[in-house]
């Protein structure tokens, strides 16, 4: 890819504009799985129900780990501007780290709940609490997998300040999913 | 690379290079010209579907194909003309058209660009595949559940309908983030948002739609996998699921994708109804303005698909108000074409002669759609032929003649030769007669209570005529069909040359020469006003020349490679084999990088 910046008419660079747009559009897709959520909370005709079984302090952590990638996203982004190859290196591992936490808390988090026998086959909300959870967690496992690659390109020399769009974009979809893992967190978690 | 070209790829070169050449293309004219050939080969086949369907029910009775063939027609005849024809010749002319039009020298990322084609034409390949398999989709193109759990619907056929559209989705919601940054940040100077030639606008107000529908019904559609692949229950009454939740998800997609439809060819007609009266267009901003009001309204009135459901009072009355409120974006529109004919130097030329049509043949579909809008109405006619004929009314009456009054407009631009005239007004005069006599009758054969999605009737019905007449008005359009194939080949040998701008028309597409050069522009002009050619100093010239090297963007294979990977995906689940998914995957990961670390300069 160019690292020169084409002219455009609005001035803003078309990969982010194109990236805000797949954002949007990204909006909608989480937009019907929360609905969706909501429309069937309290529905199912068997147990177990999300009172019995949510771990909520066990999300919590998970949640804040989250959130807490989002901050060095924010440095890594910080440090790859100013060239500091070194910061760029440990905050973008850092960020894909705190995501893969997060990743691995999921994976116990589902593993325990398909032990106390609520698997996407036993009630509704089984069926609309694993595909949201699931789709948003594929969407942190796609982020880490994108960091880890910033990481490989600043090892190889090729993440430059010239560069730091590319970081930038990274991050603009890391804190969205963040964002709408608050709101997951919120609607499954927190709302009874 | 940069690369001095004129004109397109040197015809010299051998045969296995030039098919190598338009598999790796990044060129947004080439990619709109594989769009307009493959989608037309859709076209035609959904057309054979229905000419099946017709036959079928040309009389009371009829055993000409069974019940169940009978189901795979009608469900594969709508998804086709939906997602294979209608949607994908309008990319076309996006792809052609809209770069040209804002004075761009492609689209902003011409690697997605190539992409969203090669996604498209493989999952239309799979969608279709189905019929080589004996388990084509079978449950009507809205796919209503619970029909389609794997309870009522086993076997493939719902298989393929599920995966093949989650696979198109992508094609169309990629294509639509790269035409709105095409179109917002690739305009020439001068090029305004409000001087914006009428098809880019309405391709704009599309691609928004697009972007914001397609994830709605790609969540109906994981849920509905989910549901016939890993057990789950979202559309389970059993677990307590609600059936009318896929009604929801999809009509809320639904809807909007009929103005993804639609819009289009209102922005065709747009640019055809001025240049052949010789007038700017009436009232440019309320048309614009109207464009985009139907997009935002457009979200507000799925649930008139649902009337028959019970909704209750209150739902049924806002949604019947917004759905009469729509109506009045659209009306204005069709009062600023007639209005901007009114007085103009009119050539009816078969362009000319389509647009009219669609005013026609809209103004019909849009008043039985607004009748729709009265629920108690509505009950009457909801699943009759009344519905089939409102909607053929807008879809082929409508969208369907606004893209052929598009084609005979755009084809001399794009070939270098026109249309014949006298095959094109047969064309015409079969396609607007033929498809009256088919459409028109079904009002009344829906009012007299015949079904739709029935495979036959019984002769106490005394429907057996007005059904012959419509199957008889469906063959004339089919012919009308061959004969439009007919000059399209007469056409690339024997047209007549066209110049640069055959019609005087006014946009930036008739400054460049026809077809246009790889990179449109020799230098991008400055635009001074909304329609430059028709005014003095409207733009600076464009000399036929470069008067420097021109840089155009290599091809690439990574796109397709990608969308195989995709498309063995989508094999994989139809095998309900994960080693096939994952060898999919495997593809797509790899192509995603080989395509981001390729060297690529735009």
């Amino acid at each position: 890819m160019t690292a020169v910046a084409q002219h455009t008419s609005t001035g803003l660079d078309n990969r982010k504009l194109g990236f805000w747009m797949f954002i949007g559009s990204e909006c909608l897709l989480f937009g019907s799985l929360i609905s969706t959520y909501l429309v069937y909370h309290g529905r199912s005709v068997s147990g177990p129900t999300p009172d019995e079984i949510l771990n909520i302090p066990l999300t919590s952590v998970s949640t804040f780990v989250l959130l807490m990638s989002s901050l060095a996203m924010v440095l890594a982004l910080a440090a790859v501007t100013r060239g500091d190859r070194l910061w760029t290196r440990v905050w973008l591992l850092a960020t894909a780290g705190l995501g893969l936490t997060f990743l691995g808390m999921q994976a116990y988090e589902f593993t325990t709940f398909v032990h106390e026998g609520l698997t996407i086959k036993t009630n509704l909300f089984g069926s609309t609490f694993f595909v949201l959870t699931g789709t948003h967690g594929a969407h942190v496992a796609v982020g880490v997998l994108w960091l880890l690659t910033q990481f490989v390109r600043s090892l190889q020399g090729k993440l430059g300040p010239e560069k730091a769009i590319n970081v930038e974009i990274t991050g603009l979809y890391w804190h969205f999913v963040d964002v709408v893992w608050i709101v997951i967190f919120t609607v499954v978690y927190l709302l009874r | 690379m940069t690369t001095p070209v004129m004109g397109h790829a040197p015809t010299r070169a051998s045969w296995g290079s030039r098919v190598w050449s338009w598999v790796t293309t990044t060129d947004h004219k080439r990619i709109g010209v594989l769009y307009f050939v493959t989608a037309f080969s859709f076209f035609l086949i959904g057309g054979l579907e229905a000419l099946l369907i017709r036959l079928q029910l040309s009389h009371s009775g009829n055993t000409l194909v069974s019940a169940q063939t009978y189901n795979e027609l009608f469900t594969m005849h709508g998804t086709t003309m939906v997602f294979l024809a209608v949607m994908p010749l309008s990319a076309a002319f996006f792809n052609y058209v809209v770069p040209l039009q804002i004075g761009a020298r492609d689209v902003a990322f011409p690697r997605l660009n190539a992409f969203s084609y090669w996604v498209f034409v493989l999952g239309g390949l799979f969608l279709n595949a189905s019929f080589l398999v004996g388990a084509a989709p079978n449950a009507g193109w809205f796919g209503y559940a619970n029909l389609t759990s794997s309870q009522y619907s086993p076997g493939l056929h719902i298989d393929f309908w599920v995966i093949g559209l989650q696979v198109l989705g992508i094609a169309s919601i990629a294509a639509g983030i790269n035409f709105i940054v095409t179109i917002v940040n690739l305009r020439a100077p001068g090029m305004r948002l409000m001087r914006m030639p009428v098809f880019t606008w309405m391709t704009l107000v599309t691609q928004f739609i697009i972007v914001t529908a397609f994830p709605v019904i790609t969540v109906a559609l994981v849920f509905l996998m989910f549901d016939r692949f890993f057990g789950a229950n979202f559309y389970s009454v059993a677990a307590g699921g609600d059936v009318l939740l896929w009604q929801h998800l999809f009509w809320l997609f639904g809807h909007p994708e009929v103005y993804i439809l639609i819009l289009p060819a209102m922005g065709m007609i747009s640019e055809v109804i001025p240049t052949f009266s010789r007038k700017p267009l009436f009232g440019y901003a309320v048309v614009v303005y109207s464009g985009m009001l139907i997009g935002v309204l457009g979200w507000g009135v799925w649930a008139h698909h649902m009337f028959a459901v019970g909704l209750g009072p209150i739902a049924e009355s806002v949604f019947s108000a917004t759905t009469m409120l729509i109506a009045i974006p659209t009306g204005v529109k069709i009062f600023n074409w007639i209005a901007t004919m009114w007085g103009g130097r009119i050539r009816f030329t078969t362009s000319m002669l389509f647009a009219v049509g669609f005013i026609a043949m809209f103004i019909v579909g849009g008043l039985s759609g607004v009748m729709h809008s009265s629920p108690p109405a509505d009950l009457q006619q909801t699943d009759t032929y009344f519905v089939v004929a409102h909607f053929h009314y807008v879809l082929f009456g409508g969208a369907m003649m606004g893209i052929f009054a598009g084609i005979y407009y755009w084809w001399p631009k794009v070939t270098g030769r026109l249309l014949s005239e006298g095959i094109g007004k047969t064309h015409f005069w079969l396609t607007f007669v033929g498809a009256n006599l088919a459409f028109f009758p079904m009002h009344f054969i829906g009012l007299l209570g015949m079904p739709r999605r029935i495979y036959t009737y019984d002769p106490a019905l005394g429907l057996d005529t007005l059904n012959l007449v419509s199957t008889i008005g469906a063959f004339i359009m089919g012919t009308g069909m061959l004969v439009f194939v007919f000059n399209a080949i007469w056409s690339r040998k024997r047209g007549v040359p066209a110049g640069d701008n055959p019609w005087g028309a006014a946009t930036l597409e008739w400054a460049v020469s026809s077809p246009p050069p790889v990179y449109n522009f020799s230098v991008i002009p400055e635009v001074r006003s909304r329609i430059p050619i028709w005014v003095e100093n409207g733009m600076t010239p464009v000399p036929a020349v470069p008067p420097e090297p021109v840089h155009v963007p290599p091809g690439s294979y990574w796109p397709l490679v990608a969308a195989t990977g995709i498309i063995i995906a989508a094999v994989g689940a139809i095998l309900k084999t994960l080693l096939v998914v994952l060898g999919g995957g495997a593809v797509l990961v790899v192509a995603i990088y080989a395509w981001a670390l390729e060297p690529f300069e735009i």
